[in-house]
C-alpha cells in the first residue's frame, strides 16, 4: 500500500508518520508538498499533526485552502482513505470533509499525555483490526482538541455510526460526547485528535496505534481481493 | 520621513551618550584614542557597546571561564561556536547548549521565554544539527505572590508555545522556588541536537569575494540593545525596558530550520559558513563570522530585509528580531540559495561580501556609515579581573551550629515535604509541553533524566539540567561541585555515561566584589567536578546582573548534561517495578540538614555550613551504579536529592503505586537528610547475589528492604516507624503546584 503524507508549512508530525508507515508498518510512503496537484499512484492520504501555518488565524484554516486540498477532496470523493491526525483532523473539518470543529481545550492549556480511548465502531477502513469496545492507550498533544458540533450533527453522527473513538474514562479537553475521532458518512475519511503514530513501538510505551495502520492495510487488501 | 536626527560624534562624547549603552569612560576613550584614532559615530558607538557587553564579550567572566576543562578525545567542538559537539560513535555526534533569557522573561514573560527557546534552537541548527530535544531550567520566587504566579503561567506558556509549534519535544528540566528570584526569575533553555560528522558547520566567512546572505524573518526595531539590557541590573520599573524584548514566531523558525538543514545536508557545495543572528543581531553574527575567518566584511544595509520604514544603520545592526540567520555563500552561487529558501517562503538576500582588508565596513544610502577593524569588535573587548570579597554570610554560617531537627511525626513531615513546590510533581507544567513529537522520547519528563533514542542504532541519549542553588548560597565552591555531581547522578541513574556539560552561569552583578567572589569560587568548584567526571564544558552562557533593587539571586550555575546510553536495554527509570524486588541504598547517610528542603520548610530559611562532599566517593558510587545497570542487574534507580531518602523512596513508589517496606539503622530525622552521593536501587530477587557481588568497591551498600504490592510506604528506623499511604501521598504531591497556583 502506498501512502501520501501531506506536508504543509508548519506540519511537524510528518516525519513521525512516515517512520511509522515505512519502518514499522513496512509499507511505502512519500511526502507530498502542500503546493502539489496530484495524488496519482497513492492508495491512502494522511494529514499529519503540527501547526500548519503556525495555527495562525485558526487551526487548519489556512492549510485547508492549500492547492493540494482540492486533490485530497477529489481523492476522498472517490471513496479512498483519507486520515487526518490532530492538526490533520482540524484541517479536515476546516475543509468541510468532516463535520463539526475543534475548539480550544476546556483547560485553555495545551495537553500532552497518554489517554484511554474506546473504539466505538470497528466496521471501518481504519479500525477493522480492533475489537468493538476495545480500550486502547494513545498519546494526545493538542491545544485545540475540544470537538464541538450542534445537536443535529451529533444526532446524525450517532445515527450513522460516525463516532469512531471516544475518550474512555476521562474527557481531557471538553469534547462534545467525549468524541476523540469521527468519520465522514462514507466512512472513508477519518479525523482524530490522538496520535496513533506515536504508539507504534513498545520501546516508546505502546503499540496500540499500530493496529490502526494495520487496519488500513487489512481493509485495502480485502478491497483489492474483492476487486 | 524619519525626523529623528542622530547625535553627532561630538555630542556622543560631550553628553556621554555611550554611557547609557553600558560603555565606560575608559572603554570609550580606548575606542577613540587607541582603536579609531577619531571620534566614533553613532552607529560605531552602538556596535562597540553591544559587542563589548558582558553578554557578547564575557569581559567580566572570561578570566574565570578559562578554568574549565573544554577538551577531550570525544570533544569535536568546544566553546566558541554556536554550540559544543561531542562524538557518540558511528560517525554521529551530539550538539548541545544552554542559554539564559532571564531579563526579557522578567519584563515580558511569554515572549521572553518563547524567544529564549527559539534562540537556543537556532544555535543548534546553525551547527548543522537536527534539534531533537529541549529542556528548561526555571527559577521563581515563592508561589505566594500574584506576580510570581503570573510569571510562572506565562513563562511556561511561552516555552510550550514555541517548542510545541516548532515540533521539538520538551523532554525535561527543573523548576525551583526561592524568594531571591522574586524580581528576577531565571529562564534557561537547553537544546540538544544530533548530527553526522560530515555535516558539522562553522560560523566562518572564509574566502575573499564570497557572498554574505541574510535569510529568514525581516528586521524590525525589536530587541535593540537586548544584549546590553541583559548586562545590566533590571530597573525597578522595568516596564520601560519592554522595547528591548523581542517577539517570537515559531512557525517562521520551523521554516527556517527546515530550509537551513536542507541547505546544509544537501548543498554543502554552496555553503561556506552559517551563523545564528542571536544577541546583538546582525553585528554580532557578521563580525564573529569575519573575525573567526580572519577576513573583512562589507555590508550593504539597504539590502537588509526590513519590516519597518526608515530604519537607520544603528537600528538594523542592533535589532534582535528573531528567526534570522546569516550565511556565507560561494560567490556566484546565490541564486540556488535564493530558490531553496523561496520554496520555504523565506527571504534570502545578498547583503555583503568578504574582503581581505580585515575591516568591518557598513554602507547605507551610498555612504560608509561605519568602518572599524573587525577584531576590535570581537577580540579587543577589555577583560576585567574584578575584585573579590567573601560575603559576610559565609563567616556567619561557619559559626552557626548545625541544624538538627527534632522530628516526632515522620509521616506528617514526609507529606509536607512532598508538597513543597521544589519537590512537588511538576506534571501540571510538563503536561503542557509536547514531550513526544519526533517519536524518540523513551523516558518522558518526571524521571531522573529524560531519554531519547537514536534511530538506526541501539543507543540513546540521557539528558538533564540541574542546580541546587541553596547549596551554592551556603558554599559556592562545594555547591558548584555538587551541581555537576547531581547532574551526573541523574544521567547515571538513567543508565547513561556522562559525556560533557553545558553551563548557564546565573549570578548577581560582577561589579560587586561579593557576587564576583561567588562566581569565581563556584566556577572553580564546577571545573574541579568536570575534571573528576571527565565531562568537559563544551558550551555555555553567562548571565550576570541578576539583581533587582540591589538584591542578587543565589549563585545559580545551571548544569546541562548529556550522557550516552550504550544499549537501549540499559535505560532505567526511577519507579519500582515489581513487588518482591530488593531495595538497596548506595552511599552513607549523615545528619546533613544545612541547606536542605527540611531546613527551608521548618526554619523558613537556609543557613549553616554546607554538608561535606567528596568527589572521589561520588565517582566510586556512580561507577558502581552504572556498572550494575549495564550488567542488567538493576530494576530501578533514583538518586537521593531534595528531601533525602524518604522522598526518594516515595517518588519511586508513585508511578506503579506500589509500596515498600524498609528498615534503616538511623534516627528518624535522617530519613530527610540530604547527604550527597546516594542512590536507591531496586533489584529483582534472581539478580540479588550477582548485584551484591559487584558491591565490593569501597562503597557503602545496604539492602534496606523490598518492594510491596500493598501501596504503603513503611520505613522503620532505630526507634520509630513511618507509615504512609502511597496513593494519598501521590495525590498531594501531584496536586500541590496546581493548588498553589489558584
Amino acid at each position: 500500500m502506498k501512502f501520501a503524507v501531506i506536508v504543509f508549512p508548519g506540519s511537524n508530525c510528518d516525519a513521525d508518520l512516515l517512520w511509522a508507515l515505512t519502518e514499522i508498518l513496512g509499507e511505502t510512503a512519500a511526502y507530498v508538498r502542500h503546493d502539489e496537484e496530484s495524488l496519482a499512484g497513492f492508495d491512502g492520504v494522511l494529514l499529519p499533526g503540527g501547526f500548519s501555518y503556525g495555527d495562525y488565524l485558526r487551526s487548519g484554516a489556512i492549510a485547508c485552502c492549500s492547492k493540494v486540498m482540492a486533490e485530497v477532496k477529489r481523492f476522498a470523493k472517490e471513496g479512498k482513505p483519507v486520515f487526518g491526525i490532530c492538526n490533520g483532523f482540524q484541517i479536515l473539518t476546516e475543509a468541510g470533509l468532516l463535520p463539526g470543529t475543534l475548539l480550544t481545550n476546556q483547560s485553555l492549556h495545551f495537553i500532552c499525555k497518554t489517554v484511554a480511548l474506546k473504539v466505538e465502531h470497528n466496521q471501518t477502513p481504519f479500525t477493522c483490526d480492533y475489537a468493538k469496545g476495545q480500550v486502547i492507550q494513545l498519546p494526545i498533544a493538542h491545544g485545540a482538541g475540544n470537538y464541538f458540533c450542534d445537536d443535529a450533527t451529533l444526532a446524525s453522527l450517532k445515527a450513522n455510526q460516525q463516532i469512531i473513538f471516544t475518550y474512555a474514562y476521562e474527557n481531557p479537553n471538553g469534547s462534545t460526547a467525549g468524541i476523540a475521532g469521527i468519520s465522514n458518512q462514507g466512512g472513508n475519511v477519518l479525523g482524530m485528535m490522538p496520535h496513533p503514530e506515536r504508539a507504534v513501538e513498545e520501546l516508546l510505551g505502546s503499540k496500540d496505534g499500530l493496529i490502526l495502520f494495520q487496519s488500513m492495510l487489512t481493509y485495502y487488501r480485502k478491497v483489492a481481493v474483492s476487486q | 520621513m524619519n525626523s529623528y536626527q542622530e547625535p553627532t560624534p561630538q555630542m556622543i562624547k560631550d553628553q556621554r551618550i555611550y554611557a547609557q549603552w553600558g560603555l565606560t569612560d575608559e572603554e570609550y576613550r580606548y575606542i577613540e584614542k587607541s582603536i579609531l584614532k577619531r571620534l566614533p559615530n553613532y552607529t560605531e558607538t552602538g556596535l562597540f557597546a553591544v559587542m563589548w557587553s558582558e553578554h557578547c564579550s564575557y569581559k567580566n567572566s572570561k578570566s574565570l571561564l578559562r578554568q574549565f576543562p573544554t577538551a577531550g578525545p570525544h570533544v569535536l567542538q568546544g566553546p566558541g561556536e554556536g554550540a559544543g559537539i561531542v562524538d557518540i560513535g558511528d560517525q554521529q555526534a551530539v550538539v548541545f547548549k544552554v542559554e539564559s533569557h532571564n531579563h526579557p522573561s522578567a519584563v515580558e514573560p511569554y515572549q521572553g521565554a518563547a524567544t529564549g527557546v527559539g534562540g537556543i534552537i537556532r544555535d543548534i541548527f546553525s551547527m548543522g544539527a537536527r534539534p531533537i530535544a529541549l529542556l528548561d531550567s526555571l527559577r521563581f520566587g515563592e508561589l505566594t505572590s500574584e506576580r510570581t504566579k503570573y510569571l510562572l503561567e506565562e513563562i511556561v506558556a511561552g516555552i510550550g508555545g514555541y517548542g510545541n509549534c516548532i515540533g521539538i519535544p520538551t523532554v525535561g528540566g527543573e523548576i525551583g522556588f526561592e524568594p531571591c528570584y522574586e524580581g528576577n526569575p531565571l529562564v534557561n533553555a537547553m537544546c540538544v541536537g544530533l548530527i553526522h560528522h560530515q555535516d558539522i558547520q562553522k560560523g566562518q566567512a572564509n574566502g575573499v569575494g564570497n557572498t554574505i546572505m541574510y535569510v529568514g524573518a525581516k528586521t524590525g526595531r525589536d530587541g535593540i540593545h537586548g544584549a546590553t539590557f541583559a548586562s545590566e541590573e533590571l530597573a525597578a520599573d522595568h516596564t520601560q525596558q519592554r522595547p528591548a524584548v523581542q517577539v517570537g514566531d515559531p512557525f517562521m523558525e520551523k521554516l527556517l530550520l527546515e530550509a537551513c538543514l536542507e541547505l546544509i545536508n544537501e548543498h554543502q557545495d554552496l555553503l561556506v559558513g552559517i551563523q545564528d543572528m542571536g544577541a546583538a543581531g546582525l553585528v554580532s553574527s557578521s563580525a564573529e563570522m569575519a573575525a573567526k575567518a580572519g577576513v573583512g566584511l562589507e555590508l550593504f544595509l539597504d539590502n537588509v530585509p526590513q519590516r519597518e520604514t526608515d530604519m537607520t544603520p544603528y537600528e538594523m545592526m542592533l535589532s534582535e528580531s528573531q528567526e534570522r540567520m546569516l550565511l556565507c555563500v560561494k560567490k556566484g552561487q546565490e541564486q540556488p540559495v535564493i530558490e531553496l529558501f523561496k520554496r520555504y517562503e523565506l527571504d534570502a538576500v545578498a547583503i555583503g561580501v568578504v574582503t581581505d582588508n580585515q575591516h568591518y565596513r557598513l554602507y547605507h544610502q551610498g555612504m560608509i556609515v561605519a568602518d572599524v577593524p573587525v577584531k576590535t569588535l570581537t577580540e579587543e573587548a577589555p577583560v576585567y579581573e574584578k575584585p573579590q570579597q567573601e560575603p559576610a554570610r559565609i563567616q556567619k554560617f561557619d559559626r552557626i551550629p548545625d541544624f538538627q531537627p527534632t522530628i516526632t511525626d515522620g509521616a506528617a513531615i514526609l507529606l509536607d515535604l512532598l508538597q513543597q513546590p521544589t519537590i512537588a510533581s511538576k506534571k501540571s507544567i510538563y503536561e503542557t509541553y509536547d514531550a513526544q513529537v519526533l517519536t524518540n522520547t523513551v523516558v518522558l519528563p518526571g524521571s531522573d533524566a529524560a531519554v531519547v533514542r537514536i534511530r538506526g542504532t541501539h543507543k540513546a541519549l540521557a539528558m538533564t539540567t540541574d542546580c541546587n542553588s541553596r547549596y551554592l548560597y551556603l558554599n559556592p565552591e562545594r555547591g558548584g561541585q555538587i551541581a555537576v555531581a547531581e547532574a551526573a547522578r541523574n544521567i547515571v541513574a538513567s543508565g547513561g555515561q556522562p559525556l560533557a556539560i553545558t553551563d548557564c552561569l546565573n549570578y548577581g552583578s560582577p561589579d560587586k566584589p561579593t557576587s564576583f567572589w561567588e562566581l569565581a569560587t563556584s566556577t572553580a568548584g564546577i571545573a574541579a567536578a568536570c575534571r573528576a567526571f571527565n565531562t568537559p564544558v563544551i558550551s555555555g552562557n553567562v548571565s550576570l546582573y541578576n539583581e533587582t533593587n540591589g538584591q542578587a539571586i543565589y549563585p545559580t550555575p545551571v548544569i546541562g548534561m548529556v550522557g550516552l546510553i550504550k544499549e537501549l536495554q540499559h535505560i532505567t527509570t526511577q519507579d519500582f517495578k515489581t513487588a518482591g524486588d530488593s531495595i538497596y541504598l548506595v552511599g552513607g547517610t549523615q545528619a546533613d540538614f544545612n541547606g536542605s528542603e527540611l531546613q527551608k520548610m521548618l526554619l523558613g530559611r537556609i543557613e549553616g555550613r554546607l554538608m561535606a562532599f567528596d568527589l572521589a566517593v561520588e565517582q566510586a558510587v556512580q561507577a558502581f551504579v552504572l556498572q550494575a545497570i549495564q550488567a542488567g542487574l538493576v530494576a530501578s534507580a533514583h538518586d537521593c536529592s531534595e528531601g533525602g531518602l524518604a522522598v526518594a523512596l516515595a517518588e519511586s513508589t508513585f508511578a506503579q503505586e506500589l509500596g515498600c517496606q524498609c528498615q534503616v539503622e538511623m534516627p528518624l530525622s535522617w530519613l530527610f537528610a540530604e547527604t550527597q552521593s546516594r542512590f536507591i536501587l531496586s533489584v529483582r530477587p534472581e539478580h540479588q547475589s550477582a548485584f551484591e557481588a559487584l558491591g565490593d568497591q569501597g562503597i557503602q551498600l545496604q539492602r534496606i528492604g523490598f518492594v510491596t504490592s500493598e501501596s504503603r510506604l513503611v520505613m522503620k528506623t532505630k526507634t520509630e516507624q513511618l507509615n504512609v499511604d502511597v496513593k494519598e501521598a501521590k495525590k498531594r504531591w501531584e496536586a500541590a503546584i496546581s493548588c498553589l497556583m489558584k
